[in-house]
């Protein structure tokens, strides 16, 4: 549900609020933090960027072992959550929010992922009820850099990808970081840093030449079927994009002090998804995602470690991590499956590094990662059992300080969306609920909000 | 059991809820296949369609238009898979922002090439006045001639004067002709004209009141089913005269089509897209249990199915159940160490090769190929393999494994399993997995002399693998004889025709056609399931390039028939 604010400027809302008047009308929390024209102030008056990200891993945790025994701050950190010790400061997580299908099967390795990132448990496989929060994210606060968002995998497949329009519109994802280096910085990369700025004739006239490409849009849609037309009319808006990408490219970029572009691409990485293989492909993503983000290439990214159903395997190991999920004895003594908890701490080291990499990178008043929010979250819980009760998911940065962190949050059974409608509030959307049928809420998880 | 075939999806999830994974599955009404004298049925025409072109589709057109030695660099991002296409799956793709990037830099890429200073003089007829100055007469001789090639029909006078117009303002900045060309090319080759195939009704003057597809539609449905390819410039010629709408100019443009060298692209797109071999892209196996399973076997293993299918289709024009029993294969370097065959070849190209009789490997299915895209990275799975052949093969769905399974029986390390066999047939004792594994494994269970990088074996973990099982009431002792168990499979028969029919369409198959598909299957029966002959049925019907009335003229009508009848209320 959309609630239209176009008649409120922002400081009357506020004021509103400060006068402690009742406002039925409630606002974006991100734009709590901004001035009238919408740019976020810091105490310096200076504009800090705001960024959101997602990181996906595959096949859950084991709650035995990772769910913290307290709630709040200072929490205990259960073996599965060890490897995240060193970024703990920079984490929520959230336990205990369950999945609901309100009676539609709980599809293994599906259901899970498609609600938490859509609001709404799929009916079948394949169906994607919504679009993916990063879309709507990424419409909000996408604009003004030259990807309205990145999509990368470290898995290197190009299906593994969990942001999407309809299911016919996956964001299809960068596989290889060759790839990725070229399109972030190869030669229409422009450093924002650079004292010296020529709009290139090339860009104008091909941005001229895409304008042309919609000349015949009208004349076009009217020979296709109502269906056909929404299918053009989502190609006519990826030409739009491309044409502002081309425009930008024509203005000189604003100074980004951190932006330091890779002079060379890294090293290209054989097909596969060998652990040690995907753990290199997914550092080598992400130093270049994080310079992206310092050089303003792009506001929002998506980052999937491990597909859904985790195809990643081990050297000498019969099995996928998938296969050994249900399959592995349960050990006697240590009361858990071992090989599986080890992937599980595998996708950790990552996530580990990923939030490690962002907080190393200084900018403004923080980090790079305290200009940020990134939405980490799994398919299921228990991968044995596929289930979708408690899947683990985390928050990570500060947001500019819009987010409390280093919380542990107790979901006590409500639904996973409300992390999801509290990420979009956040990020300025205008909505007022989000998700559908028992998964819609438009309660934010007040806790973690600054 | 016969395939699924054309049941709405709400149908189709009601009645896999209603029989789940009963052993007996979903049943077919008796098909027509058996009748003497089938006689064809009247369907109603579809909508016409908007399908996304696929990426050999592009790469192949680009070669048709520009010739082979213009490099195409592009990876389009994934569509679904629908009814088990993706061809399918194309007429309701989308192109977001992420899939329309690697289009646009390939369409520079190829705009570049195609002017470059080594190919502008085989491509560009004419040479300008002046290079770094417009001209325009040369540019719309070259932009009329290679439009319609990537429009796949002549571009209209407003178009080309616009094309002209863009090449030569493209000219000023730049001071160069070919730049303006490169800008113009590069335009045409991301507009929706040449990335989806737009399919365009006309009112059939010989059934008043009836529509059929225009003749450059025609012309690319006809291209891209057979060449996997645009229209040449041929075909394109004879849409235009009007020649495709005549039975006899129809016949001899598919005779032409199909003698030319491109129809076996043709036939291995379809394959490729029919045996889901876009799999192939991402198939890796553990380095330390199957080393000899490389990078390269993988490429190998991919040109090994393809090769063996144009091979039978296309060069021995043999049935297509055949394939499941075939002995003659090709072998390549890579390749031939995980079959254990000495062969006297270098490390590139393939050699013709023919299984022996007794041999273990007979057919498709014995392939290193299907093997390995149908396992683990580091096992077997006769599971994997039984679905692929149900699935892909037999059309035939294979519901969801319930999400709580319990594995206790086959993880407890007391229990001693040595095969494959064993650890399922634990399994199958709960009796929430026994419906759909009673499906897959007993099939899959055929190919378990086979490891998971389809490299033969005769035991595992010590003991003697027994690879019987029956399908279908046709027993089998090993992979030889579940090739042709498959072979036998009615499903087989059924499940060609809908998914070639479904891709030689480009859409969804609706189930007012179950009854269209029934009698080419009868047809087919008497004639033999060659697929050359699969094809001409198809392309040579009434109903092939039948079409609705577009839905734009459709509302309009009702529009004026319901201010008819509210003129008439007033």
């Amino acid at each position: 549900m959309l609630i239209k604010t176009e008649n409120l400027t922002r400081r009357h809302v506020l004021r509103g609020i400060l006068n402690g008047a009742a406002v039925t009308v409630s606002l974006p929390i991100l734009e709590m933090f901004m001035n009238d024209n919408g740019t976020a102030m810091a105490a310096t008056g200076e504009a800090l960027p705001a960024r959101f990200g997602t990181w996906f891993w595959g096949l859950g945790v084991n709650h035995d072992i990772f769910t913290p025994k307290t709630v709040g701050p200072n929490y205990d950190l259960p073996l599965q959550m060890q490897s995240l010790e060193k970024v703990k400061q920079h984490l929520n997580v959230f336990t205990n929010y369950n999945v609901l299908t309100d009676g539609r099967p709980n599809l293994c390795h599906y259901t899970g992922w498609v609600a938490l990132r859509c609001g709404s448990a799929p009916s079948g496989r394949g169906q994607l009820p919504g679009q993916s929060l990063d879309v709507a994210i990424a419409d909000a606060v996408g604009s003004g850099t030259r990807f309205r968002s990145i999509c990368l995998t470290a898995t290197g497949a190009p299906r593994d990808s969990y942001s999407f329009l309809s299911a016919d519109a996956v964001n299809p994802p960068d596989i290889s970081a060759v790839e990725f280096y070229q399109k972030m910085f190869g030669s229409e990369f422009q450093d924002p840093n650079s004292p010296d700025f020529k709009p290139d004739p090339g860009v104008m006239m091909r941005r001229s030449v895409l304008s042309g490409v919609s000349e015949q849009r009208k004349q076009i849609e009217a020979t296709v079927g109502a269906a056909d037309k929404v299918r053009l009319d989502q190609y006519y808006t990826s030409i739009r994009e491309l044409e502002n990408r081309l425009e930008l490219q024509l203005k000189k970029p604003p100074p980004a002090p951190s932006c330091k572009a890779p002079p060379r691409a890294p090293a290209e990485l054989p097909v596969g998804v060998d652990v040690e293989l995907v753990s290199l492909r997914h550092r080598a993503m992400t130093d270049l995602l994080v310079m992206a983000l310092a050089c303003n290439q792009s506001k929002v990214f998506n980052m999937v470690y491990s597909d859904s159903a985790s195809s990643l395997t081990r050297k000498g190991l019969d099995k996928t991590h998938h296969i050994v999920t249900h399959e592995e004895v349960v050990d006697p003594v240590k009361g858990y499956q071992i090989e599986a908890s080890r992937f599980v701490g595998d996708s950790f080291k990552e996530l580990a590094y990923f939030l490690e990499k962002l907080a190393g990178v200084p900018e403004g008043d923080g980090s790079l990662l305290d200009h940020c929010l990134i939405y980490a979250h799994s398919d299921c819980q228990l991968a044995k059992t596929h289930s979708i009760d408690g899947i683990p998911m985390f928050t990570a940065g500060r947001l500019n300080g819009a987010i409390k962190t280093g919380l542990h949050v107790d979901g006590k059974g409500e639904p996973g969306t409300r992390l999801g409608y509290t990420l979009q509030r956040l990020m300025g959307l205008p909505i007022t609920s989000w998700g559908q049928g028992s998964m819609q809420t438009s309660r934010e998880i007040t806790e973690i909000i600054a | 059991m016969k395939a699924l075939r054309t049941l709405s999806s709400g149908a189709l999830i009601a009645l896999l809820a209603l029989v789940a994974c009963s052993s007996n599955g979903p049943q077919k009404p008796a098909s027509s296949s058996t009748s003497a004298n089938p006689s064809e049925p009247s369907v109603p025409p579809p909508a016409a369609t908007l399908r996304l072109i696929s990426q050999s589709e592009y790469a192949n057109s680009i070669a048709g238009v520009f010739g082979a030695d213009i490099t195409v660099k592009i990876r389009f991002a994934p569509v679904n898979r629908v009814d088990g296409l993706l061809s399918v799956g194309r007429s309701s793709a989308v192109l977001t922002s992420g899939a329309l990037d690697p289009l646009d830099a390939s369409a520079r890429s190829i705009a570049a090439q195609a002017v470059d200073p080594a190919h502008r003089r085989f491509l560009i007829p004419c040479v300008p006045a002046k290079i770094d100055a417009r001209d325009d007469k040369c540019a719309r001789t070259f932009l009329a001639k290679v439009g319609r090639l990537i429009y796949r029909r002549p571009l209209t006078s407003d178009e080309l004067t616009r094309a002209v117009e863009t090449a030569g303002a493209a000219v000023g900045p730049s001071g160069d002709f070919y730049a303006g060309l490169r800008y113009t090319l590069s335009a045409m080759l991301i507009s929706p004209e040449f990335l989806f195939v737009r399919e365009m009704a006309e009112p059939d003057p010989g059934r008043p009141g009836a529509w059929r597809l225009d003749g450059y539609s025609k012309a690319s449905r006809l291209s891209f089913l057979l060449w996997d390819s645009g229209p040449d410039d041929e075909l394109l010629n004879a849409a235009g005269r009007g020649e495709l709408h005549d039975p006899r100019g129809l016949k001899r443009q598919v005779d032409r089509m199909i003698g030319s060298p491109l129809y076996k692209q043709g036939v291995r797109a379809f394959f490729a897209d029919f045996l889901v071999l876009e799999s192939f892209d991402t198939l890796t196996k553990d380095p330390v249990i199957y080393p000899a399973f490389t990078l390269k076997a993988v490429d190998e293993a991919r040109e090994q199915i393809l090769s063996t299918v144009v091979d039978h289709l296309v060069d021995r024009d043999g049935d297509y159940r055949d394939l499941f029993t075939t002995r003659h294969t090709f072998l390549s370097s890579d390749l031939a160490v995980l079959y254990r065959i000495p062969v006297d070849i270098g490390s590139q190209g393939s050699v013709p090769y023919e299984f022996q009789e007794g041999d273990p490997r007979a057919g498709i299915l014995t392939q290193i190929g299907f093997l390995a895209q149908y396992a683990h990275p580091g096992r077997s799975s006769s599971t994997r393999r039984g679905r692929g052949i149900r699935e892909v093969l037999l059309c035939q769905k294979v519901p969801d494994p319930p999400p709580n399974v319990d594995f206790s029986i086959i993880e407890d390390p007391k229990a001693h399993f040595h095969t494959a066999r064993e650890r399922l047939a634990a399994h199958q004792q709960n009796p929430v997995c026994a419906g759909c594994h009673a499906r897959t494994d007993p099939i899959g269970l055929g190919l378990e002399n086979f490891d998971g990088a389809g490299q033969y074996r005769t035991r595992e973990n010590g003991a003697v693998i027994d690879a019987s099982g029956k399908l279908d009431g046709n027993t089998f002792s090993d992979g030889v004889g579940l090739g042709r168990a498959v072979r036998e499979s009615p499903a087989l028969k059924s499940c060609i025709v809908d998914r070639l029919y479904a891709y030689s369409v480009g859409r969804k198959v609706g189930p007012d056609e179950t009854a269209l598909l029934e009698y080419y299957e009868s047809v087919l029966e008497q004639r033999g399931f060659r697929f050359e002959e699969m094809l001409r049925l198809m392309i040579f019907d009434r109903s092939f390039f039948a079409i609705a009335a577009p839905e734009t003229l459709a509302a309009s009508n009702n529009a004026s028939m319901e201010e008819s009848h509210h003129a008439h209320q007033d």
